[in-house]
């Protein structure tokens, strides 16, 4: 006791270095069980069928199956499912990006009667749940013919108030005497927008631009809607036919949910400096 | 103006009026093809007194609601903070990997969990393996629920973890380093300086989470299809089956308007009763 009061600092920092060792330990446990179920996923979609459910919880099968990727590859019209999420979702961040900006420029920059009032009611629609509005929308789209169409998947998620809202922050903390100086040069206002502005924005504009995009690459509901042809499916209408056609044959349906969540893997990899902040922006709204 | 007319005219065609369009079709006998027929309240009515499946969704869904999101917030919160203890590259690690699942399509993951689930899957082999016999996760009711709630959590929680973290990190290290010196331990700091400098952050994520909550419905559809029996139906799950699979697109808009005033109420309570616990600096 006395030892301990005489040189508190050494076994203090002892205790606390052992502490954040064991609390390392422990997160990696944390992290390895919440990471299983893909670990499984990969696992199962190298296994013969008949082994999916072997009992003796073995990670690997008796051989590797690569085939069940191949039978996943032609079950469904995969290349051609993969690029329609990848158009549709690239279409939607693009046309809800270039929507947000010019919103978000008005509603910073202009100056009219029921500003307020407008934007209060547009930003209200962020608490809104979009599957209320799905009827009505499909039988807008049944009545415009474009049923099972990209206009139909892209258009109604494009106008959500998110984009607008948090552009609008930025640009609202960004000082006008750029756009001041390019208007007295003599560019136009649209001009000193795109060469002045955007550029300034870039930040805010790839968060609206990456966070759309996984919305759009993984909207389920909608698509389930609005498409009832193999041809115009999207990524999660694909593995959602594949599991009514062939819900007993796990490997293949894992191969395919592992071809699915590789490209989401890869964006999360290739963004982890920018997904917290964008995240903490605000961001996936609702999810 | 041109700056705006894009943006308004897209909210106005692709929200206002669906919003007020779907309440003029909760009056009709309205089938996908074929022409509609007024019915009045009647599509209500039946939703009140008719419908079996209607209150055992709409309570499934108030359970799911509140589980989900008490769990999910508590979770969320206590490894956002566990995470900062870390620090450094340990935290921003971590915090990327819990949000894998966020942004892998849900179908997938759903399918993942039926794969593992399953009576003879990988979580009742281990099970077995400590001697414990496993329940039909998915094909009991109260199991069920308890596996889509599991699911979900396992799904949406890195996302709270994340703006959570955010908002720990946003505090002033100053008072953390007072706190501490003052020989707070950790569950203490939490408790007297790290919670009441997150309750903003905390309203926010409760409000987008039981929003969130209230819309579930690919988790049912892919791992339980709203069963056994409708132990597992929701009301986005039972609005989705009554428009396309009944062909009752005016009943399946009463749901919607139904879980619209239900979602606004609960927003506007919250809101109501922020100030009870939300303390805001300055």
């Amino acid at each position: 006791m006395t030892a301990e009061t005489m040189t508190p600092a050494a076994p203090t920092m002892r205790h606390r270095h052992r502490g954040q060792v064991l609390s390392r330990v422990l997160i990696c446990v944390v992290g390895a069980v919440f990471l299983f179920p893909f670990v499984w996923m990969v696992a199962t979609s190298l296994k013969p069928t008949n082994e999916v459910f072997a009992s003796g919880t073995s990670f690997f099968g008796s051989r590797i199956e690569w085939s069940n990727y191949s039978v996943a590859w032609t079950a469904i019209p995969f290349g051609r499912i993969l690029i329609n999420s990848f158009l549709v979702a690239f279409a939607g961040a693009l046309l809800t990006v270039s929507v947000s900006v010019l919103s978000a420029y008005a509603f910073s920059r202009f100056r009219f009667r029921g500003r307020a009032a407008l934007f209060g009611a547009f930003l209200a629609t962020m608490v809104l749940p979009q599957e209320v509005l799905i009827i009505p929308l499909y039988l807008m789209m049944q009545r415009a013919g474009l049923v099972n169409s990209y206009p139909a998947l892209i258009l109604p998620f494009a106008f959500g108030a998110f984009g607008t809202f948090l552009i609008r922050q930025f640009l609202l903390s960004l000082p006008p005497d750029y756009e001041e100086a390019a208007t007295i040069d003599g560019a136009s206002r649209l001009r000193t927008l795109v060469s002045v502005i955007v550029p300034l924005l870039r930040a805010p504009i790839s968060v609206v631009f990456v966070f759309a995009f996984i919305e759009y690459w993984g909207s389920f509901l909608w698509p389930l809607i609005v498409v009832n042809d193999a041809s115009m499916a999207t990524v999660p209408i694909g593995l959602q036919m594949f599991s009514g056609e062939r819900g007993t044959d796990w490997g293949p349906l894992m191969a395919a949910v592992t071809l699915v969540v590789l490209p989401s893997l890869l964006i999360v990899v290739l963004l982890q400096k920018q997904l917290p902040q964008g995240v903490s922006m605000g961001g996936f709204g609702g999810r | 103006m041109p700056y705006l007319g894009p943006g308004m005219l897209g909210f106005a065609i692709f929200i206002v009026v669906p919003l007020v369009v779907s309440l003029v079709i909760s009056v009709f006998d309205w089938p996908l093809f074929g022409a509609p027929e007024f019915v009045g309240l009647r599509n209500y009515q039946y939703m009140l007194d008719g419908d079996p499946a209607f209150w055992v969704s709409l309570r499934n869904t108030l359970i799911f609601a509140v589980l989900y999101t008490a769990v999910n917030l508590a979770v969320a919160l206590g490894l956002s903070y566990w995470l900062m203890n870390l620090g450094g590259r340990w935290a921003a690690f971590f915090r990327v990997l819990f949000f894998i699942p966020v942004v892998t399509p849900m179908i997938g993951n759903a399918l993942i969990f039926r794969l593992m689930l399953n009576d003879d899957g990988i979580v009742n082999q281990a099970l077995a393996v400590i001697g414990i016999e496993g329940p039909q996760w998915l094909n009991v009711p109260g199991w069920a629920m308890f596996s889509l709630i599991m699911m979900s959590l396992w799904q949406g929680m890195g996302y709270n973890i994340i703006v959570l973290g955010a908002g720990i990190a946003g505090i002033n290290p100053s008072v953390l380093e007072a706190s501490r010196i003052d020989g707070a331990g950790p569950v203490s700091r939490f408790f007297r300086v790290v919670f009441p400098m997150l309750t903003p952050t905390i309203f926010f994520c409760t409000i987008m989470t039981v929003i969130g909550a209230f819309k579930v419905f690919a988790q049912p559809y892919a791992l339980t299809e709203g069963g056994p029996g409708n132990a597992t139906n929701t009301l986005v799950l039972h609005l989705y089956r009554n428009g396309f699979s009944f062909d009752r697109l005016g009943y399946a808009s009463a749901l919607a308007w139904v879980l619209f005033v239900l979602v606004m109420l609960i927003t506007a309570v919250q809101f109501s009763q922020q100030k009870r616990w939300v303390t805001y600096d300055s």
